[in-house]
């Protein structure tokens, strides 16, 4: 190996200070090195975790979790394994939230925009208190996508809500009982189904497989020996 | 240093490198590098599967072992179904959904059982995007093609070119349930280019693509009411007289109990192993990729191919500590961001294939080119603002929006300071040997998505393993089902756990493991 350049070395405080920290996990104290993720503080704390850890990337939602950190009165919201613990935090993952969804055929209904109010008729309720915006951990403007659903700006609100990973946490918080990740899926999903543009290109693929049209350049392919077939693709630029 | 001020000479190189092009590397010079750099061909992490269908194959240490493991389920153990199913799935990403919803459709009775929630798994990760051959200057003979060439020449070519003929059709599939891809301004499919692809192929949703497919998936099995069994891990297959599949036992990680479910036909779509950590790579995996599936197919006989080859995705996170190991969509790549040794200069064509760029990257760390962490990590830079450099401000964050907010947490605006990044475990490039239909040479096992082997041969191509999930999903269902309707249900035994545990006597396995491993040690213990 040659020689390393010494200058190419990046200082971590968090490594350097390999400094332990007091946690509060669900209401019990214990010592954890600082900055590791909540998920993996749960871990290091000998916890086993099956409920609370799914893709570990910030994207399936699983981990959603309550914390505060010291001296600050504000309970805030957090995916566990994309958050550092810091000195005085205290922590508590949330448990599966009862919420209702409702049951549909995204592809016979008749009038989406209409079939909102039927199938969430607490959506029209929001009493604007903006709780689930404050709640969403990925900083969707919540409040403002249902009420876009209920104005039928379904477009705005599958844009806004691209970014929701349903973890719940908008859910709990809701003193009109919506469950604003469930009533944005359902309107996403009405958006993709019922009013964007089909796309016209696909159609032609799908009919020119149907039709054939590759097959005789999938006869000469498939007749190729190993060589010949590694040269031809070669010639793929 | 500060990280800001080794980062420096990102910013100053980059006007400079703006202007270079950097050639791919010629088919020797490839193989000469992968060859040298590329973790497939460390000899000392492999050794051969002592017994079994695969004995004497070369695997990985960590998956020999589990392979070789014994089953938790003792002979006697009382068999009596708790449910009973046409068709069981045993895995709740996109495959399993894929499957689960295309058996119900047909009017098969299924039951979906996961370890962790419905829809927990890699597939709701996916950012880079989907490809199918939707452009006109591209067609599916030119997929097949570049697939090939990416996976070496060694992909089972009737899988291949059923995936790639399906693609088209799963796309509209997906539309119809209201899967949101991006889209031009005629209401085509948007489509962009892919390492390892010579045509623009993915389709995507900005890079929230395998989340907003799961999203959407997730939401029509619980439409259909298909019935689920979460955080139910599958620990043994059952098997009639003659070796057919005929049910499985899972373990209920809630309270414990043992519960056995007797199908007709069973497909088993678990994943891949990045959680095993072979090799001691961080992983971009989730939590449950253990390689479950791996064990119980091998248990009941079913045969693995291409199990020695491992994908490494170029760019894993290495710093900051907390997303060790985290992926950086290689979408990055795809729109011309460079990778950068620690003198600011490039040393590969960021879009060729993931095994290429992956060895280019450790040949620059071994070679002292790289940038080192305090916690003994060492990576080299991914010029993201370079993005915003070529196309104007705001397109990091427009493109890129999973991405922004997963950096901006820990501080760290990716708009404005490149990235560092080393190869992570990503993709097991192998698996259990399937036919088109997606079944085994286990009558009545099938396999799909991630944990079967032979569509990607040595390396997979960027953007196929969604494409994949949803065929061999559809195909495995579709088949499943139609099995299930023409026959009884067989004899639920464990008669086949008894020639494989003589055989592991016979090779003095006695390692105690037990397989699966459901979920990675990671608590510790003291």
């Amino acid at each position: 190996m040659a020689q390393e350049d010494k200058e190419n070395i990046i200082d971590q405080p968090e490594v350097i200070r390999h400094k332990m920290v007091t946690i509060e996990i669900a209401g019990k104290k214990y010592e954890v090195p600082e900055g590791i993720t909540i998920i993996k503080a749960l871990w290091y704390t000998g916890q086993e975790v099956v409920r609370g850890a799914g893709c570990l990337g910030g994207f399936c939602g699983a981990c959603a979790a309550y914390y505060r950190t010291k001296d600050d009165p504000k309970v805030r919201t957090c995916l566990a394994c994309q958050m550092a613990v810091q000195d005085g935090m205290s922590i508590t993952m949330m448990p599966p939230f009862p919420a209702r969804k409702a049951i549909y055929d995204i592809q016979t209904l008749k009038d989406p925009k209409q079939d909102l109010f039927n199938l969430y008729p607490e959506a029209p309720l929001c009493r604007n208190c903006n709780a689930c915006t404050e709640a969403c951990p990925q900083k969707i403007d919540v409040r403002e996508g249902v009420w876009k659903a209920v104005f039928g700006d379904f477009k705005s609100v599958s844009e806004m809500f691209m970014d929701c990973v349903m973890c719940g946490m908008c859910t709990p918080v809701c003193i009109a009982d919506i469950a604003p990740n469930l009533v944005a899926l359902y309107v996403s999903r009405a958006q993709g189904a019922h009013f964007t543009e089909k796309p016209l290109g696909l159609d032609a693929r799908i009919k020119e497989i149907q039709d054939g049209r590759f097959n005789d350049e999938w006869a000469k392919i498939l007749k190729m020996s190993e060589k010949e077939l590694a040269d031809h693709c070669a010639t793929v630029k | 240093m500060d990280i800001h001020a080794l980062q420096q000479i990102v910013h100053q190189t980059r006007d400079a490198r703006r202007k270079q092009t950097f050639p791919k590397f010629s088919p020797a010079d490839r193989d000469q590098l992968i060859h040298k750099y590329h973790p497939d061909y460390r000899e000392r992490a492999y050794r051969p599967i002592r017994f079994g269908p695969n004995v004497g194959d070369k695997t990985v240490v960590e998956l020999a072992t589990l392979l070789e493991g014994d089953s938790p389920i003792a002979e006697g153990f009382d068999l009596t179904p708790d449910y009973t199913t046409d068709v069981l799935v045993v895995g709740g990403g996109g495959a399993g959904c894929a499957a689960a919803l295309h058996a119900h459709a047909t009017g098969a009775k299924v039951i979906l059982a996961t370890k962790l929630r419905l829809g927990d798994s890699n597939s709701v990760m996916a950012q880079g995007g989907m490809q199918i051959s939707v452009a006109p200057e591209d067609s599916p003979v030119t997929h097949f093609m570049d697939t090939l060439k990416g996976g070496h020449m060694q992909n089972d070519h009737q899988l291949l070119k059923v995936m790639v003929e399906e693609g088209p059709s799963i796309a509209k599939w997906l539309l119809s349930l209201g899967v949101l891809f991006d889209r031009d301004g005629d209401g085509n499919l948007h489509v962009k280019k892919g390492g390892g692809s010579s045509k623009p192929r993915l389709l995507t949703c900005s890079d929230y693509t395998g989340l907003e497919i799961m999203r959407v998936l997730k939401d029509e099995v619980l439409n259909q009411n298909i019935q689920l069994l979460e955080f139910c891990a599958a620990v043994e297959l059952t098997s009639d007289e003659r070796g057919n599949c005929t049910g499985a036992i899972f373990k209920d990680l809630d309270n414990h109990r043992y519960a056995v479910v007797a199908a007709k036909s069973v497909i088993l779509a678990t994943g891949g192993i990045g959680r095993l950590h072979i090799q001691g790579f961080p992983t971009s995996n989730h939590y449950g990729a253990t390689g479950d599936g791996l064990c119980l197919a091998y248990r009941l006989g079913a045969k693995l191919m291409h199990i020695d080859t491992f994908q490494y995705h170029p760019s894993g996170a290495v710093y900051p500590e907390q997303l060790i190991g985290a992926l950086v969509t290689e979408g990055i790549r795809s729109e011309g961001g460079h990778l950068v040794n620690a003198k600011g200069e490039r040393f590969v064509n960021e879009l060729d294939t993931r095994d290429v760029v992956s060895s280019s990257i450790i040949r620059e760390c071994e070679e002292g080119r790289g940038i080192r962490t305090m916690s003994g990590r060492i990576g080299v830079w991914l010029d993201t603002p370079l993005l915003d450099a070529e196309h104007g401000p705001g397109t990091v964050e427009k493109h890129f929006p999973a991405m922004m907010l997963q950096f901006e947490r820990f501080g760290i605006d990716i708009s404005k300071d490149p990235v560092l990044i080393y190869p992570t475990l990503h993709y097991q490039n192998g698996g259990v040997k399937i036919d088109t239909n997606s079944e085994t040479n286990v009558n009545n096992l099938f396999v799909a998505g991630e944990a079967s082997g032979g569509l990607h041969g040595r390396n997979r191509l960027m953007g196929n393993s969604l494409l994949d999930l949803m065929v061999f999903g559809k195909r495995s269902g579709l088949t499943a089902a139609a099995r299930a309707a023409a026959m009884p249900q067989g004899k639920l035994t464990v008669g086949h756990l008894k020639g494989f545990r003589a055989e592991a006597k016979k090779h003095g396995s006695v390692s105690g493991v037990v397989s699966p491993m459901i979920l990675p040690p990671y608590t510790r213990k003291e």
